[in-house]
């Protein structure tokens, strides 16, 4: 053999044997067996393979932990409490970590190797996030914009509450190499599990947006993942005063839609703010006005800022804050307490949110899911 | 070449004391250092760096005598050594994580960083030049872990007690007093050369 092969296929050999070696000693190693995970004090068992982080173990068996940054403990989402001792916390979890975090257990579960049985606590709503695979049934426009996309189950369910959003797992496409999650409120009713609708604002530049209103065509399947969020209604008595904008318009199509339908909550008032420019900009105008008629307890604002004149605009007109002002001041009735649920921009938010302060509401009566 | 006439117990407490790794040849001195702060790591650090010299003398021995000489490709030593205690601290990696996560967490990244620790490739050089013999080899290989480890714990002995001394100007705190430190170790060190000759 040429001298000058002996030296390399020697060292390949050695690395191959080495290779070889860690291979088969990590496959004794790593083997922790069949081991149970006790979630939530015995609620939930999961008999799993050890050897492997928690998230991705959890995962595994259908149970999603939010994690931003995919199990490199790079964005500390992953928070969970392990009651099980499994050792000090580690220098990878310390920065996401609050005194009180360490006092109380939490971990970060892409962090934390599965190597005993575990007892584990995690919130209640995690159960039911799944990712489901779906189908484009309908895309229709709503006005030049915002696009309602209607995705159908196809034979899988969603359990959410009104107002919950969902992650859309948009694909590498275009100029865009890479995948991406954003997260969307649903429009559909709770009662219907078989579809989840989604209204979509085209925001220039948006990655997902752009996606949706350019590429997305009827028919094509799409990943989602969810229910999150705790935007949701809340079980008192006081009036629900709603103030929307543009897509802002979906969790509450879905909370109306899902109150009228159950008469759920039969004591609260309903006031609906929805704000848009012109005409171009409003949608659902007569389907919200036909629910107001016929149902007592709703009551429908719709108010333009910059109506032009041939369009005859005969309802408010305004900024939907001054609107908003306006009727806080005078036509609702505050006897039985009142509740903000706000739904927009960052900038709409923060401005409802004073005005209502100004007319006496309290911080945390307002409730609110910012578009950022 | 025949293996140099040393007895197998002089050729250990040599390799702790009078050939020192750390303070007579200078070798794995930047974990020597940034570790020796914290002593319960410096204990485990020590364990795990007498773990790897040891046993990485005996598998590059066999190496050594049985496929590279053999082959003739003595030129290729240093890389097939540094291929050998890569795997070696793999694996050694694996079985600490195994058994003693505790330990596993301690050493957090100065485990996986032993393989590029010269001291370990310095013995197993030392080894090859000397032509130990596999017994020899072996007795040196771990008796230098245990000076290593010999010397990581007078260190962070000598360095706990700093710790407490407000007398150190600020400048010379940390690093600085630390390097003095080792000098006046390794000049005391200095002081067992030549009793035993290892080659």
């Amino acid at each position: 053999m040429s001298p000058i092969l002996v030296g390399p296929l020697a060292v390949a050999g050695l690395s191959t044997v080495l290779a070889f070696l860690i291979a088969i000693l990590d496959k004794f190693l790593n083997n922790y067996g069949q081991l149970k995970i006790s979630i939530n004090g015995g609620k939930k068992e999961l008999v799993v393979k050890g050897g492997s982080p928690l998230l991705g173990t959890l995962a595994a068996e259908g149970i999603f932990v939010p994690s931003a940054c995919g199990g490199r403990g790079t964005c500390g989402a992953c928070k969970c409490k392990v009651l099980t001792d499994v050792g000090p916390h580690l220098p990878t979890e310390m920065p996401y970590m609050s005194p009180k975090d360490i006092e109380g257990n939490v971990r970060l579960a892409c962090q934390v190797k599965v190597r005993k049985d575990l007892e584990i606590e995690l919130p209640e709503e995690l159960f039911s996030i799944k990712k489901l695979k779906t189908r484009v049934e309908r895309i229709k426009d709503l006005t030049y914009d915002i696009k309602e996309v209607l995705l159908s189950l196809e034979g899988q369910t969603i359990e959410f509450e009104a107002g919950q959003y969902v992650q859309l797992v948009v694909p590498p496409y275009g100029d865009i190499p890479e995948s991406a999650q954003r997260a969307y409120s649903m429009s559909s009713r709770p009662s219907d599990s078989a579809h989840v609708e989604l209204l979509v604002r085209l925001v220039p530049g948006g990655i997902a947006t752009t996606w949706v209103h350019k590429f997305l065509k009827e028919g094509d399947s799409v990943e989602i993942v969810g229910p999150f969020g705790e935007f949701r209604i809340h079980d008192t008595t006081a009036s629900m005063i709603c103030v929307a904008g543009g897509s802002g318009m979906a969790p509450f199509k879905s909370i109306l839609n899902h109150m009228k339908e159950t008469g759920a909550f039969p004591e609260k008032e309903i006031w609906y703010f929805f704000g848009a420019r012109t005409t171009k900009d409003m949608f659902y105008l007569d389907e919200l006005s036909a629910l107001a008629k016929a149902w007592p307890r709703f009551h429908f604002v719709a108010a333009l800022s910059e109506p032009k004149p041939e369009e005859n605009w005969k309802g408010d007109v305004g900024l939907i804050t001054d609107v908003l002002d306006r009727y806080l001041q005078g036509k609702i009735d505050k006897k039985k307490g009142l509740e903000g649920y706000l739904c927009g921009s960052p900038g709409m938010i923060n401005a409802c949110i004073n005005v209502m302060k100004k007319n006496g509401m309290t911080e945390d009566k307002i409730y609110f899911d910012k578009f950022a | 070449m025949n293996a140099p006439n040393v007895g197998i117990l002089s050729l250990f407490i040599a390799s702790i004391l009078t050939s020192n790794i750390l303070l007579a040849n200078f070798l794995g001195t930047c974990s020597f250092i940034s570790i020796s702060k914290d002593f319960k790591s410096s204990m485990g650090l020590g364990i795990a760096v007498t773990m790897v010299i040891g046993i990485c003398s005996a598998v590059c021995w066999v190496v050594l005598y049985y496929i590279i000489v053999p082959l003739g490709i003595e030129y290729l030593s240093f890389i097939i050594f540094i291929i050998v205690i890569a795997g070696v601290v793999q694996m050694l990696e694996m079985i600490i994580d195994r058994f003693s996560p505790s330990l596993y967490m301690a050493l957090g990244i100065f485990l996986p960083l032993i393989t590029v620790n010269c001291a370990v490739l310095g013995v197993i050089l030392f080894m090859q030049i000397r032509y130990y013999n596999f017994i020899q080899a072996v007795v040196f290989g771990f008796g230098s872990g245990a000076g290593w480890w010999l010397s990581i714990m007078l260190l962070a002995s000598i360095r706990r007690k700093l710790d407490n001394n407000n007398a150190i100007p600020a400048g010379l705190k940390g690093t600085g007093i630390t390097l003095i430190t080792i000098g006046f170790m390794a000049m005391a060190f200095i002081g067992f050369s030549g009793m035993i000759a290892i080659q």
